[in-house]
């Protein structure tokens, strides 16, 4: 399939060109409108949105079932995979944008960047989950980035926000620089950055001896430093807790999904595409390092949430840990048989649907409790049982489905997972998965104790506008039911990388 | 379709309670009691109608549900499951009468939880598809876990976690098991969770599943999934904690059919699809083929002699528990038709006798508010129709013969011997000690002087005697004539037993 040249990829390429173009437009209509009145640019930001997605879905269309397009000399391909992660990521978007537009402690009101800033990373965000080339990846990483620190410092009084955008810029700066140099490794033994090609290449290179496996491995880590940064996986999720804690919270609800799943991505494409065959995989063992940082990355996550106080820095831990359970999908991508390959993305994909909901979700109690109750500590969700009962209900149903309790969504994201890793026959990863959804109950049970078994000492009722309600059902609706029907499975199975 | 009903008619109830204004409190209880008295009906009717051939679909269903995995919403029972329902069903309605006055805060959020909790405990005795078990077993954990940590005693928080953590790890252990079982079970495209298809397939000789190795570690990990539950021995630690700080009616429903769910899995998936697993472990040889009866011993032996230590009136009733779940384990083990009935009329029995017990602690609790046994003295001349209850309940729970106590623990003992002399001539311990604990209890809190504190502590009433009665009557009738209990499922049972044996003789 020939590459389609820059004109011809122009159509493809409308949703990216619409958030541009709103990004601009959120820029010029901040100008023009009068400081107190500028929630209006918060809606023209969502309508940029719509716009996109309409885009998307009739690409989607144009394209057909199980066909894909190489974009712009095959910088860019346009595929199912790449539709479901637009989707999920501007749908991310979407949901930040009405928290901010609720969150009392971000004055954004009164700025119009945030929203284009917003655009910009969902701009660069779409790139993640299309790019083919290797200098794709990285410019597309690096958009990602750069809006993402402002992003994370957004409040200018805080000098916790401002130490997070600090630590993000450079844990940032040293994974992009060992991105790039693995990059440029992989580009010297291959001679090209088109992934395709690559993949195509080094099986000859690895077996004339041309290129050692030892070389290619080396490459592939410093690879990861870079996609574990985005991610957060061990060693490189340092930055996020504190991160996390000082960004505002709808930027840290928008990171811990958004910038995971665009992670996810890319990680499943460059792996997939560029070192996917079985021989390559065989040579380099590459099996064997993705299932430890798994690990690790769950265990580590789920031990350094149990004793946090501050519910954003659990909540930070807690998608760390996460992190952890879909990179067992991952793992699977080093199995020979295509069968179990294919299973290993469908389970992140589903993972990832149902993430996105609990996860949001959570994080959006967390605004609202900030907003209401002031306090992010888990003191502060003492006795909201009483206070605010569907809230705690709400927030009860998430941290349950992200323990991974039955009936629950988060149940049978883990439930899926854990069939392909199992089927994968990687049965200590399965088991050291499950042994870390136990630990993780009790931190997020401890949240749950607080709203439920404790009593505050201001006893006051909570109120929140019906507006808050329709927005927290859905999230709720989806958390208790995806699970429960066949469509999502049917969904994430279809979703296959070629 | 009428099984699917009484499953989720409680769930129709919880939907019903959160729709009621929180005020109004009487409506509420009344509501919930109507939607635990339908499923009774049903039950009754089931008792009735379970072996009549032309009325058997009523009894079950089969529908696909999530067919990327096959898996099917499918229900069904059989002798084993109607006992089982009958008894949660008959619970259910006695657990919301015994929370009518003791309930003083969120009566609604209370009986809410509670209706979900029976239909999670009725989903999981009808489950015929394994994934749709794990999910009914799990569903009892959420309700649970609140209406022991909100409701609860003093140390209801640290009880409502301990209960949680304990049984989420047995079931992630059993969650592996399922889905091993799950990809061994066909080629992909083929695999199914359903029950019946999967017992059989594990009898086929040459199928992955049938393998004696591969059973051994399926069993292993549904075995500890389930042990946590019943809980055997050295899982057992969250029971008391659990007993002691949830409120009566939770306590009836925990030990009266919680540690049955536990009991239950055992036989219907440990047993019925796993002989080659079973026999392993219970073939007498060595060690590990002992090491089923073994723990029934431990339980047995060490329940017993922890209850007897207890000063605390719920404490040494739910050790008790933990001793009287032992000879379950024990006739289990056994496999054969006597001691696999003894072990099912035990769980049965015991359901109905610990209901009991927990209720007439929670009457005793409620008047004097401390359960010290040594507070009390001479409640017999104070309080006499509680005392003879309690009489009665105790008598039955030692095992006296004429109550029903008496006739699972004997069969289980008898179904034991035949195959573990040692360890069930040792385990007779159990039931000197448990006569002990008990006759030691009734002298002390009804014989003897009047502690001046309680000379005016009222007698029983009416409401609680309302909810004592059935299960009395119960103990009596199925100590006489244990046949109504028997003639239910033991037609399953010679199937079972025939099949275990048969593999214990062909492994031996």
């Amino acid at each position: 399939m020939n590459p389609l040249e820059n004109i011809e990829s122009l159509a493809y390429f409308a949703p990216e060109i619409l958030l541009v173009i709103f990004a601009a437009a959120v820029i010029i209509l901040d100008l023009l409108v009068k400081n107190r009145e500028s929630e209006k640019v918060a809606y023209l930001a969502l309508v940029g949105l719509g716009c996109s997605l309409v885009a998307i879905l009739i690409t989607n269309s144009i394209l057909g079932t199980n066909e894909s397009k190489n974009l712009f000399f095959g910088m860019i391909r346009l595929d199912g995979f790449a539709v479901f992660f637009k989707v999920l990521l501007l749908l991310a978007t979407a949901a930040t944008i009405l928290f901010s537009l609720r969150s009392e402690e971000l004055d954004v009101r009164l700025k119009g960047e945030y929203y284009a800033l917003l655009l910009a990373v969902t701009f660069g965000m779409f790139l993640m989950a299309s790019a083919t080339n290797l200098l794709m990846i990285f410019i597309a990483l690096e958009t990602v980035s750069l809006t993402s620190y402002i992003l994370a410092g957004f409040l200018t009084h805080s000098p916790r926000s401002s130490e997070a955008a600090f630590k993000y810029i450079t844990y940032g700066a040293v994974a992009s620089g060992t991105m790039l140099f693995g990059l440029s490794l992989i580009f010297g033994m291959a001679g090209t950055g088109d992934l395709a090609t690559i993949g195509q290449q080094l099986p000859a290179l690895l077996g004339s001896g041309e290129v050692t496996a030892l070389g290619v491995l080396i490459a592939i880590t410093f690879i990861l430093a870079g996609i574990g940064y985005k991610i957060a996986s061990v060693p490189f999720h340092m930055w996020s807790p504190d991160v996390y804690e000082g960004a505002p919270i709808p930027i840290t609800a928008f990171l811990s999904v958004a910038s995971k799943a665009a992670g996810f991505a890319l990680f499943l494409r460059f792996f997939f595409s560029g070192f996917g065959n079985s021989e390559v995989m065989q040579s380099i063992d590459l099996g064997l390092l993705l299932a430890v940082v798994s690990a690790l990355t769950m265990t580590i996550g789920n031990l350094a949430a149990l004793p946090q106080q501050n519910v954003k820095r659990l909540l930070a831990y807690s998608s760390i840990a996460h992190g952890g359970y879909l990179l067992m999908g991952a793992v699977l991508l080093t199995n020979g048989n295509a069968a179990i390959v294919d299973k290993g993305i469908g389970a992140i994909i589903f993972y990832l649907i149902v993430y996105f909901f609990m996860n949001l979700g959570a994080f959006y109690v967390v605004v609202l409790i900030a907003n209401e109750a002031g306090s992010e500590m888990i003191d502060g969700y003492r006795g909201l049982s009483s206070r605010a009962p569907l809230v705690a209900g709400a927030m009860a149903i998430f941290l349950f489905s992200l323990t991974g309790i039955p009936f629950l969504a988060g149940f049978f994201g883990k439930w899926v997972l854990f069939a392909a890793v199992i089927e994968g026959k990687l049965y200590w990863l399965a088991f050291v998965g499950l042994l870390n959804s136990v630990v993780s109950l009790y931190y997020y049970a401890r949240i749950v104790k607080a709203m439920y078994f404790e009593t505050a000492e201001d006893t006051d009722r909570l109120s929140f506008s019906k507006g808050t309600f329709a927005l927290l059902s859905v999230f709720v609706v989806p958390t208790i039911f995806i699970g429960l029907l066949n469509i999502f499975y049917s969904l994430s199975e279809r979703i296959t990388l070629q | 379709m009428l099984l699917s009903l009484m499953i989720f008619v409680p769930l129709l109830g919880m939907i019903v309670v959160l729709l009621l204004p929180r005020e109004s409190e009487e409506l509420i209880k009344r509501v919930a009691l109507v939607f635990t008295l339908i499923p009774l009906v049903l039950a009754v009717y089931l008792y009735i109608t379970y072996n009549q051939p032309d009325l058997e679909h009523l009894w079950k269903q089969n529908v696909p549900w999530i067919e990327t995995f096959n898996i099917q919403y499918h229900v069904g029972i059989d002798g084993l499951s109607a006992i089982l329902i009958l008894l949660t069903a008959l619970l259910g309605p006695i657990c919301v009468l015994a929370s009518w006055r003791n309930i003083e805060k969120g009566i609604k959020a209370y009986m809410a939880l509670f209706l979900l909790l029976e239909t999670g405990m009725l989903g999981f005795f009808a489950a015929l598809d394994l994934f749709l078990f794990f999910v009914f077993f799990e569903m009892t954990l959420l309700p649970m876990y609140f209406l022991i940590g909100v409701w609860g005693g003093p140390r209801r928080e640290y009880a409502a976690i301990k209960f949680f953590l304990y049984t989420l790890f047995g079931s992630v252990l059993m969650l592996v098991a399922i889905i091993a079982v799950y990809l061994n079970s066909g080629a992909p495209g083929d695999r199914t969770f359903d029950i019946p298809t999967l017992i059989t397939l594990a009898g086929t000789a040459g199928h992955a599943l049938a393998d004696p190795v591969f059973q051994r570690w399926i069993f292993a990990g549904f075995f500890i999934g389930f042990a946590v539950k019943v809980p055997i021995f050295p899982f057992h630690t969250w029971l008391p904690d659990a007993h002691v700080e949830a409120p009566t009616a939770i306590s009836v429903i925990l030990a009266g059919v919680l540690l049955k769910m536990g009991t239950y899995g055992l036989v219907r998936i440990n047993m019925d699809m796993l002989p080659e697993g079973m026999a392993y472990f219970t073939n007498g040889v060595g060690f590990v083929g002992n090491s089923l009866a073994l723990l029934g011993f431990i339980n047995i032996v060490y329940g017993s002699f922890c209850a007897l230590a207890q000063t605390d009136f719920k404490k040494l009733v739910a050790y008790s528990s933990i001793g009287h779940m032992g000879f379950v384990i024990l006739g289990l083990a056994a496999g054969n038709e006597v001691g696999v009935t003894g072990a099912i009329l035990q769980m049965f029995n015991h359901g109905v006798i610990s209901a009991m017990l927990f209720l007439l602690v929670g009457v005793l609790y409620d008047r004097a508010h401390h359960r010290e046994i040594n507070g009390f003295g001479g409640l017999g001349n104070r309080m006499p129709i509680y005392t003879g209850i309690t009489t009665l309940a105790f008598m039955a729970s030692l095992g006296l013969p004429g109550l029903s106590g008496f006739i699972g623990e004997a069969f289980s003992l008898l179904g034991a011997y035949e195959r573990f002399q040692v360890l069930t001539i040792l385990s007779t311990i159990g039931i000197v000690v448990g006569a002990a604990y008990f006759l030691w209890t009734l002298q002390r809190v009804f014989l003897g002087t009047l502690n001046p504190k309680y000379e005016d502590l009222p007698e029983i009433n009416r409401r609680e005697i309302l909810t004592l009665v059935p299960l009395g009557i119960l103990t009596i009738v199925l100590g006489i004539w244990p046949h109504f209990a028997i003639e239910m499922f033991s037609e399953s049972v010679v199937e079972l037993t025939t099949k275990i044996m048969g593999t214990l003789q062909a492994s031996l």
